[in-house]
């Protein structure tokens, strides 16, 4: 492929995608700044922290204050990009609910190490309550690319957005989805693949290990479509009212609670539109995660290609 | 700069404005039928004294972009707010009687959405300080020279964040950051040394690399002299601990802390203005 890309194949952690955008796009655009709470190697805000040490605030430990600070610094025209994991951003729901959410400060919050796909460190690191609580905020953006080509389009676009978002990272490498033409469309869900047994909504990583699921599939004679949902929030119901009446089976994954996250958008979305399709909802299955390889979790939750792959054949076949 | 940014009143005159708020606080308060007069009543001279003295702001452009900013972490104090950003030009008096009305820009705690004089959503405790140190960060950064004041409670130190955040503006030497503690010495609760106390605030808040001062807060002269002396601090940001009476400046409320979160009835709200005409 001329553009380098290969589609299918394992590419960069969305974290580090997004560590590589920050620093550029700090060069080009100067109310930028970034905050983090002593985790900046893991989030990988410490380049920007190199390129440009006078917007970088180092904020200590201290998640709660960091979030009213970038509140303050929206207030006065910078852009702040926050940067923690996913789950220690959401465990101050109260201080991202009133200062930045009702108040619609301008912050990027964005919050890496999503899922059991995280691996050793287990539950307390792990964001997967995270989609849930931030879908539930008014004018909060909620959004989570599938590769480093999608995670760099969508930095692009959120130096123009209006209001504040949240932004959900890997910490683990991906599988590549998109090419270099790809354009990023905010709100708007991302069609990768026709197919007309069944279709899978995915998000964040998930998308490159369904699409692995849904390439060896089709070998068996299997056709399944497949749909990125990198806008969680605003959520494109068209694309699931579209879906749920051209196949019998809608499939969600994610490295998320069930409850509340992509399967949850798509499963209100399916009631509202009263679609005929039956829904079937991978993704963690509503229990705390544990510590493990990220493979040998991603094996127990079903999670990889290979889990993916088994759960839509074990409904197909039937 | 133009000369109405900055309105130095001089202290006779800060006393008599502050009478004229108290006025207003407890009117809209009796129209809302519910409320927070005490601690309305304990902030009200150091709100008057900062947009009525100290601060540099243009009613007629909220978002000047070179104002001094004031952020209200008491949120439930807002009806001092709102008195004195009417009297000062932002809105007429008599608009405020909307308060905590459906639809009202004056809700019951600030918002800076409906209204953009208002620098900061608050309301649950513990999170302005935070905010309005964000807000002295992108000064620094700007290299502007607006001063970011905020009045926080003394319940309200009981929350883990402002502890955060304290250590935080000490570390990064914020001198164009002066808050007011409102030390009225009650909560909802009871006292606040019953409820968790909070004392000794002098010697824990230098602690944190603050510039730390007492003063009486309603005294206008302590409150100007204490301001003067935190634009004089180069290197910390200040904290002016000021000891004020719950529910000041009518008789019946003073030190009685039914009056938290109760309004006056008509009758009160009368014997209140009375007395209040009586000082001015």
């Amino acid at each position: 492929m001329s553009s380098g890309i290969n589609i299918g194949q394992l590419g960069n952690a969305t974290r580090a995608s997004f560590g590589e955008s920050l620093a550029n796009l700090g060069k080009e655009f100067k109310s930028i700044v970034v905050l983090d709470a002593d985790l900046s190697k893991s989030t990988k805000s410490e380049s920007f922290s190199k390129n440009a040490p006078e917007r970088f605030f180092q904020m200590g430990i201290q998640e709660a204050n960091m979030i009213g600070a970038a509140a303050g610094l929206a207030f006065s025209g910078k852009i702040p990009f926050l940067c923690s994991f996913g789950a220690f951003l959401t465990g101050r729901f109260d201080q991202i609910r009133v200062t930045i959410g009702y108040a619609q400060a301008n912050v990027r919050l964005v919050g890496t190490h999503a899922g059991v796909g995280i691996g050793e460190d287990g539950c307390s690191q792990m964001a997967l309550e995270d989609l849930a609580c931030m879908r539930t905020l008014p004018g909060m953006a909620v959004l989570q690319p599938a590769d480093d080509i999608e995670t760099k389009a969508m930095m692009r676009y959120l130096i123009d957005h209006e209001g504040p978002a949240y932004i959900r990272l890997t910490r683990q490498n991906v599988v590549n989805v998109h090419d270099t033409n790809y354009k990023f469309r905010f709100g708007k869900a991302d069609e990768i693949l026709d197919g007309k047994d069944a279709v899978v909504f995915a998000t964040g990583g998930l998308t490159g290990n369904a699409y692995t699921a849904i390439k060896n599939l089709e070998k068996e004679g299997i056709s399944v479509g497949l749909v990125n949902i990198h806008s969680v929030k605003p959520f494109d119901k068209e694309s699931v009212q579209k879906w749920s009446q051209k196949v019998k089976h809608v499939f969600t994954a994610e490295d998320h609670n069930v409850i509340g996250g992509l399967g949850g958008a798509v499963a209100e979305a399916m009631a509202e539109i009263g679609a005929p399709a039956k829904l079937h909802k991978i993704g963690v299955q509503d229990v705390y995660g544990e510590s493990g390889t990220p493979e040998a979790l991603y094996e127990k939750h079903g999670l990889n290609a290979n889990g993916i792959g088994r759960t839509l054949k074990s409904i197909l076949r039937n | 700069m133009h000369m109405q940014h900055q309105l130095n009143q001089s202290v006779p005159e800060l006393k008599k404005q502050a009478t004229t708020h108290r006025k207003l606080i407890l009117e809209m308060l009796e129209k809302a039928g519910n409320g927070h007069p005490g601690g309305s009543l304990s902030a009200i001279d150091i709100i008057t004294a900062l947009f009525f003295n100290e601060m540099k702001v243009d009613p007629k452009n909220p978002e000047w972009n070179d104002r001094d900013r004031f952020v209200l972490s008491k949120g439930h104090g807002v009806p001092a707010l709102y008195a004195t950003l009417a009297y000062r030009g932002y809105f007429k008096p008599e608009e405020t009687l909307a308060l905590r009305q459906l639809g009202s820009v004056f809700q019951g705690h600030p918002d800076r959405v409906r209204m953009p004089a208002v620098e900061a959503s608050t309301g649950s405790l513990g999170q302005g300080l935070s905010v309005a140190q964000g807000m002295a960060m992108a000064g620094k950064l700007d290299g502007k020279d607006y001063r970011v004041y905020c009045l926080m409670g003394d319940g309200e130190t009981q929350e883990g964040q402002v502890w955060e955040a304290l250590m935080s503006c000490g570390n990064y030497k914020l001198n164009n950051l002066c808050v007011f503690l409102d030390a009225n010495k009650y909560q909802i609760d009871g006292m606040t040394k019953d409820v968790m106390d909070i004392e000794p605030l002098e010697e824990k808040i230098k602690a944190f690399k603050w510039n730390v001062l007492r003063i009486d807060g309603h005294d206008m002269d302590q409150i100007l002299n204490s301001l003067k002396a935190a634009r004089a601090e180069k290197t910390k940001p200040t904290m002016i601990i000021a000891d004020t009476i719950k529910g000041k400046g009518v008789s019946f409320m003073e030190n009685v802390n039914k009056w938290h979160g109760v309004s006056p009835t008509k009758d009160e709200l009368k014997k209140a203005i009375e007395e209040l005409e009586r000082l001015s």
